[in-house]
């Protein structure tokens, strides 16, 4: 059924861009604009972090506008060629409040894409959807930017973080139900998040199997007594909701202590460069994670035609990005999402059904997502991503393995 | 001081005030937005500079004081329900109190050594309002959202419009009583403290108290400036005021001008802009971009812009053969 819904969008746009061609200028008068749109340009806004202590995401937003670039190239979206203003907030939120306002106040984008960071956008949230202009697919995983009856014009990216705690419950509850679990989590709206959706996960089981929670501050030096800590209280599965640094250490300390839990570690701290190899490669073997889109640095995808694609792009456009980060390819799977949601506007550029196809995303088909993995969004849900696979790592990469586990649905 | 000079001073900053009123009415909301917080950063330019011009104390940590303005402000509106107007004043008064306690042990480090005290402030602010103890208060990671004050219905102009007037009544106020206080006995003091300081004890100048004094002021107007900013901007997190924010304000303070009072826009103007024009030029190196500009403010005009405008008008009077103005 899915795919026949699938195959109607499909056919709609295809009849309305064949309506377009012949009738022209006739049909163009029809065509509804919002700020930012017209007959030949779309506009879209955003800030990054080019500068400042997060200016490594900086190339997210680079990688985005080569790809609006090729998009441009082939012809544009609908005929209409996509122009993404791309501002620096060094990670600032005053000054992603400044930009935000100068992309939609003196430049009058139709929408916002890809703002980066949390407490950017926390700056922002009210004031965007106080003058109604699209702030969609952010790129960050808190849980807040799913939230449609309060924020009706603000739509995250990401997998959020209590999705992604709640697959590992998920999981548990299925393999492991007898698990006693220890959980360590970073002290702020990012650990808690995570927790939340382990509890949540859980339900009721979740005052049995917790056996002990304990946390750290980022300003700690290590958590060295806090993994001793979860080893005395006879736990023997751990959820680890750290920060690469603290992901390092925790995965070194559970090890060398003789602990040895079953080690599931969050997405964040998932980097075997900087984490699990200064950390030590052996200690990690058997941890498990998730992950929702293909790693470029995998070698299982290394002849996959999505990421064979891919890396032609960055050859052609983005020949000065860096094709083993994660983040280029990110940032590509984000462009194509945003590219699809135009393309379903037609010729409705307002910005009330730029939020509506937002919100309409049916099945759609990533390629660089894990194999079966899809984008759905609906008017109450505003979750692009509600799907992972959990990952073991063998000592050199990370092998995925059972099915794509889904949140339950909101 | 000679008459004619300073009356002709006076019609120049009545006719900079005039400008300054008419100027929101031709410019966009953002615009003004983006004056206001030149306004704001003015402040608390004019504040670190009694400090680091004047007194030649040199702070790295005044984005803390600048932080707990804003944070003062955030949290008695949020929290306590005051009007945003009310809460201006407390954020001064806070920080005064802050600074002054700060400025007493600090008194005895000197120079290099007093920078790199209160650099330690600047980099612990972020954490200390992350700390658990204040989250009920600060919000933690997830800071503060404010509501942004309505404009009185007679004015008919936009919140925007209306902020902008309220900082620069403030602006107006402050800048006035400092001018005040520096022309007078205390900036003497300060000044003699800055360049001969046993010669200024021997004089009689009180050198601990005028020093602690100097950095509980130059700490409220930081803080008043701090409060607006928070209050135009209508967010506050950590995030916002990391050591980044006090560099920036010294750098201001330089690229401004050294004890000049006209000095603290100069270098207003220049903290909010030329980020802006270097991320413009280049996304790959928008610091590399601000970094050049810098050395090239620093080689053209090594008194900061008022240093080289007062020269740019002793030279013109020079050769109108009228007296040189000081």
């Amino acid at each position: 059924m899915s795919k026949d819904l699938l195959r109607v969008s499909r056919r709609t746009a295809l009849g309305a861009a064949v309506a377009l061609a012949f009738t022209g200028n006739a049909f163009a008068q029809a065509a509804k604009y919002g700020p930012g749109a017209s007959a030949t340009e779309i506009k879209l806004g955003q800030t990054m972090p080019y500068s400042g202590p997060a200016s490594a995401y900086g190339t997210i937003g680079k990688v985005e506008q080569a790809y609006f670039k090729m998009i441009n190239d082939n012809g544009g979206i609908n005929g209409r060629k996509v122009n993404l203003i791309s501002l620096d907030d060094g990670y600032s939120p005053p000054k992603a409040v400044e930009q935000v306002r100068r992309l939609v106040e003196q430049d009058e984008v139709l929408a916002l894409f890809q703002t980066l960071g949390t407490p950017s956008n926390s700056a922002i949230h009210k004031y965007v959807n106080a003058k109604k202009v699209p702030h969609l697919l952010l790129a960050t995983g808190a849980t807040k930017w799913g939230d449609p009856k309060e924020f009706p014009w603000t739509m995250g990216f990401n997998l959020s973080y209590q999705s992604e705690g709640q697959i590992y419950a998920k999981w548990l509850l299925k393999n492991k139900p007898n698990a006693k679990i220890g959980v360590l989590y970073q002290n702020d709206d990012y650990g808690k998040d995570v927790l939340k959706g382990v509890r949540d996960g859980l339900g009721a089981a979740a005052a049995k199997m917790i056996v002990k929670e304990v946390t750290y501050e980022v300003t700690d030096p290590t958590v060295d007594s806090q993994i001793l800590t979860l080893q005395g209280s006879g736990a023997d599965t751990f959820i680890d909701i750290t920060t690469p640094k603290f992901g390092a250490q925790a995965v070194r300390k559970a090890f060398d202590s003789g602990w040895k839990p079953l080690h599931i570690i969050n997405n964040v701290s998932s980097s075997i460069g900087s984490v699990l190899v200064p950390a030590g490669v052996e200690k990690a073997v058997g941890a498990m994670t998730i992950n929702y889109y293909k790693d470029p640095n995998d070698p299982q995808w290394k002849d996959d035609p999505a990421m064979l694609e891919w890396r032609a792009f960055m050859g052609r456009y983005y020949r000065e990005g860096d094709p083993k980060d994660p983040s280029n390819l990110y940032g590509y799977l984000a462009a194509q999402v945003m590219t699809q949601i135009l393309k379903q506007c037609g010729n409705d550029l307002s910005r009330e059904n730029v939020m509506r196809q937002a919100a309409n995303l049916k099945n759609f088909k990533l390629p660089l997502l894990l194999p079966g993995m899809t984008a759905n969004t609906g008017p109450n849900d505003f979750f692009m991503f509600e799907q992972a696979q959990l990952a073991r790592f063998t000592g050199t990469q990370w092998q995925l393995f059972g099915d794509l586990i889904s949140t339950d649905s909101r | 001081m000679n008459p004619e000079i300073d009356r002709r001073k006076l019609i120049g900053v009545a006719l900079l005030i005039v400008l300054a009123c008419a100027l929101p009415f031709f410019i966009a909301n953002y615009r003004v937005f983006q004056m206001t917080l030149v306004l704001a950063y003015s402040i608390a330019l004019l504040g670190l500079n009694m400090l680091t011009g004047f007194n030649g104390q040199i702070s790295l940590g005044h984005g803390a004081f600048y932080a707990i303005g804003a944070y003062t402000a955030a949290i008695l509106m949020d929290k306590a329900g005051l009007p945003y107007w009310a809460t201006i004043p407390i954020a001064g008064a806070v920080c005064f109190v802050a600074g002054f306690l700060f400025g007493l042990p600090a008194l005895r480090l000197e120079g290099l050594y007093l920078a790199l005290a209160t650099f330690a402030l600047g980099v612990a602010m972020p954490q200390i309002l992350k700390h658990k103890s204040i989250e009920g208060w600060t919000g933690g990671v997830q800071g503060i959202v404010i509501v942004k004050p309505d404009a009185p219905a007679w004015t008919g102009i936009s919140q925007d419009q209306w902020l902008y007037f309220f900082t620069l009544a403030w602006v107006v106020l402050l800048f006035f009583l400092g001018w005040n206080l520096l022309r007078g006995r205390i900036g003497r003091a300060m000044v003699a403290i800055r360049d001969q300081p046993i010669a200024a004890q021997a004089m009689g100048v009180n050198t601990a108290l005028v020093k602690s004094l100097t950095f509980g002021v130059s700490a409220l107007y930081t803080g008043v400036a701090g409060a607006l900013g928070a209050i135009a901007v209508q967010f506050v997190a950590p995030d916002s005021f990391n050591i980044f924010l006090s560099i920036t304000l010294l750098t201001g303070v330089v690229i401004g001008g050294l004890a000049s009072i006209s000095g603290a826009f100069f270098g207003a103007m220049f903290i909010q802009f030329i980020p802006n024009i270097a991320d413009e030029i280049s996304k790959a190196a928008p610091w590399a971009i601000y970094g050049v500009v810098l050395i090239a403010f620093m080689y053209v005009m090594p008194t900061g812009v008022a240093g080289f405008v007062r020269l740019v008008r002793a030279r013109l009077s020079r050769r109108r053969g009228a007296p040189v103005p000081r």
